[in-house]
């Protein structure tokens, strides 16, 4: 069975990388298994929209102090080390 | 079915071998041909170089070629749009993960965005010409926009 995880999407505006990484993280995890509730919003915005998380990834730069785990990475907009970046957001959606 | 990302970028936001000194030039070049195509309201221009400023756009690439995708917010923009520049010799743009770290950027496609559900195809679309080493290349090489539309089809 599928789990089903929320995750917040979050870049300079919230309106441009973060849809393309939350398009291809979502449907990236719906083959390993996992169903993801996606969110976005502005990095501003994320210590306001973090509550109920399981996870936020990140384009730029977050607060060190968020009360949930963060990844912050380009390799959804670059191409470079996509792999190793899904991997990490599976085990951070499994732990 | 998917459009071509050629026939949403408009001819005439199409800069090829761009000489300019910094970034600022470069976003205001294509801000305002943006602008004269009825993309943007006039306050596009200083609202990208600002956000530019806080939340940079550069693209650290590995290669050769670096990429820059400066927008802004939504309030900016009449419809949506993209401008190309590739530029002569690279200019600064900072590191969209670390602001701290200067990513020498040579080619910059400059986004009027204003609904991310409708547009997520041409941002998609953006992303795999980045990620491309040859369409990168080749369009660092065009010389008019006969080149670009091959490359972009």
């Amino acid at each position: 069975m599928s789990i089903k995880k929320r995750v917040l999407f979050a870049c300079g505006t919230g309106i441009a990388t973060s849809t393309v990484v939350s398009h291809a993280v979502v449907e990236a995890m719906k083959e390993r298994g996992i169903s993801i509730d996606p969110r976005q919003c502005k990095a501003t915005e994320v210590r306001s929209e973090a509550s109920g998380m399981d996870l936020i990834v990140s384009t730029t730069q977050l607060p060190s102090d968020l009360p949930v785990p963060s990844i912050v990475t380009l390799a959804f907009l670059t191409g470079m080390g996509k792999a190793e970046a899904l991997d990490k957001i599976e085990a951070a959606l499994r732990a | 079915m998917t459009q071509a990302l050629i026939t949403q970028i408009d001819p005439g936001a199409i800069a090829l071998g761009v000489e300019a000194d910094d970034r600022e030039t470069v976003i205001r070049l294509l801000a305002d041909r943006l602008q004269r195509g009825g993309y943007v309201k006039s306050s596009f221009a200083d609202a990208v170089i600002a956000r530019e400023a806080a939340m940079p756009t550069g693209l650290p690439l590995g290669r050769a070629v670096n990429v820059a995708v400066p927008h802004t917010d939504p309030e900016h923009v009449l419809k949506p749009g993209i401008a190309l520049a590739t530029l002569a010799r690279p200019v600064a743009f900072a590191n969209m993960e670390d602001p701290d770290e200067v990513v020498e950027v040579g080619l910059v496609f400059l986004m009027a965005l204003n609904d991310k559900d409708r547009q997520i195809e041409m941002l998609q679309q953006i992303i795999e010409t980045i990620q491309s080493e040859a369409a990168i290349a080749g369009l660092m090489q065009a010389a008019s926009l006969e080149d670009v539309a091959a490359i972009l089809k």
